[in-house]
């Protein structure tokens, strides 16, 4: 009788998990496949379709280490736009990025998708931590 | 039966196309015709002139005086954009860097492109930008000018470019435009879409071969 409990408690925890897994997964293929359509309309005219930037003109968005050290930055790059010198994949960028007026959701789901495309790997960059980024914008 | 038709309709179209192109020419020749007559030996001989690109006088990157004179003998391919372009300009000069690398070494080829925005765009800023871009020599130069002198030599390359709207935006087309050495039109194509830009390419190509091109004086 107790095993069956035990067996059942267990069961029950298991398939929370794994829709709890599952339910994170599809918040990820939500956020990633909007996204990307937020970057062919917001971003891809200047950092091109594979991320590859433009010269030293616009930088590439392939520099995973620059992406996570400035993961809670993001978003008001993005929002308010970004200027001067900043190191990518080893070459300097001096210009300036004008910020674009998206909404949180949509910066939230443009973030998920140049952090994990271009060989990038840093998951999901959620609505909830992109509202919380954009109060310590400088 | 079937195919015999297709290849009946398929022979009238390329031979459509073939009478369109006037002249023995492989491009077609854009812009207003005019028909004119001219004496000839005292004789009244009427001819079909094409729209040509008029005189101008702008500034490059390096601050030289570039007129119409500075292209001739030369065929080249004329834009606008401006530096601070948030939308299409980046991508058009991604794909003219196709342009420009596949035919730097050609001494009778040039790129143009005609800043809109003169009052940002100064002459040190078309430097530092062409720098930016990679690209050196006089192959493309980035021409400062009067904004009305930009404005008015838009209109003879067929395009349209215009004042900033209540966004502050500047509205322009981002057409790349193919000129022969008679400062005819030749081509016109999506600066934007990297196959019209390959097709650009080609088709520089092809005007370079024409007889009329190569016996230019
Ligand atoms: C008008 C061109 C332009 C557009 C459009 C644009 N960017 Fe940028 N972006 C730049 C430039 C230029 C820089 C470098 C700024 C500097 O030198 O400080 C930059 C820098 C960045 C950086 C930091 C550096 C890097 O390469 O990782 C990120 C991240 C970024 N942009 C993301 C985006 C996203 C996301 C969008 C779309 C919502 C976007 N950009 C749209 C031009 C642009």
């Amino acid at each position: 009788m107790k095993l069956r409990i035990i067996g059942l408690i267990a069961g029950a925890v298991l398939i929370l998990a794994a829709s709890c897994q599952s339910e994170q997964e599809m918040e990820f293929a939500r956020y990633y496949s909007a996204g990307s359509l937020v970057y062919q309309q917001h971003c891809q005219n200047c950092h091109g379709d594979k991320g590859q930037g433009l010269q030293i003109l616009i930088p590439p968005l392939t520099d995973s280490v620059f992406l996570k050290n400035n993961k809670t930055k993001l978003a008001c790059f993005v929002k308010n736009g970004l200027e001067g010198k900043i190191t990518i994949n080893g070459r300097v960028f001096d210009d300036q990025m004008q910020g674009d007026d998206l909404s949180p959701l949509e910066i939230a789901k443009v973030l998920t998708y140049i952090a994990n495309s271009y060989g990038n790997k840093l998951g999901t960059i959620t609505l909830q931590q992109v509202q919380n980024d954009l109060k310590t914008c400088e | 039966m079937n195919k015999l038709w297709t290849g009946f309709i398929a022979l009238i179209i390329f031979n459509g196309c073939k009478s369109n192109n006037g002249g023995g020419t492989a491009l077609p020749i854009l812009g207003n015709k005019a028909t004119v007559t001219k004496k000839v030996n005292g004789k009244a001989v009427t001819d079909t002139e094409y729209a040509t690109i008029p005189a101008f006088k702008f500034v490059n990157q390096y601050g030289d005086t570039i007129t119409q004179k500075s292209l001739d003998g030369k065929i080249y391919v004329a834009d606008f954009f401006f530096t601070t372009c948030p939308s299409i300009c980046p991508k058009m000069h991604a794909n003219m860097l196709n342009v420009y690398k596949e035919f730097k070494a050609d001494a009778n080829f040039r790129i143009i492109s005609h800043t809109i925005d003169p009052k940002y765009d100064t002459v040190p800023v078309l430097k530092r930008y062409a720098d930016k871009l990679g690209i050196t020599g006089n192959t493309w130069w980035l021409l400062h000018g009067e904004k009305g002198d930009t404005y008015k030599i838009s209109k003879s390359y067929l395009q349209s470019v215009s004042e900033k709207n209540p966004k502050g935006e500047y509205i322009h087309d981002g057409f790349f435009i193919l000129i022969d050495k008679q400062k005819r039109i030749r081509g016109s194509y999506e600066g934007t879409d990297p196959a019209e830009v390959t097709k650009l390419i080609a088709d520089i190509k092809t005007l370079k071969a024409e007889p009329d091109q190569i016996n230019f004086k």
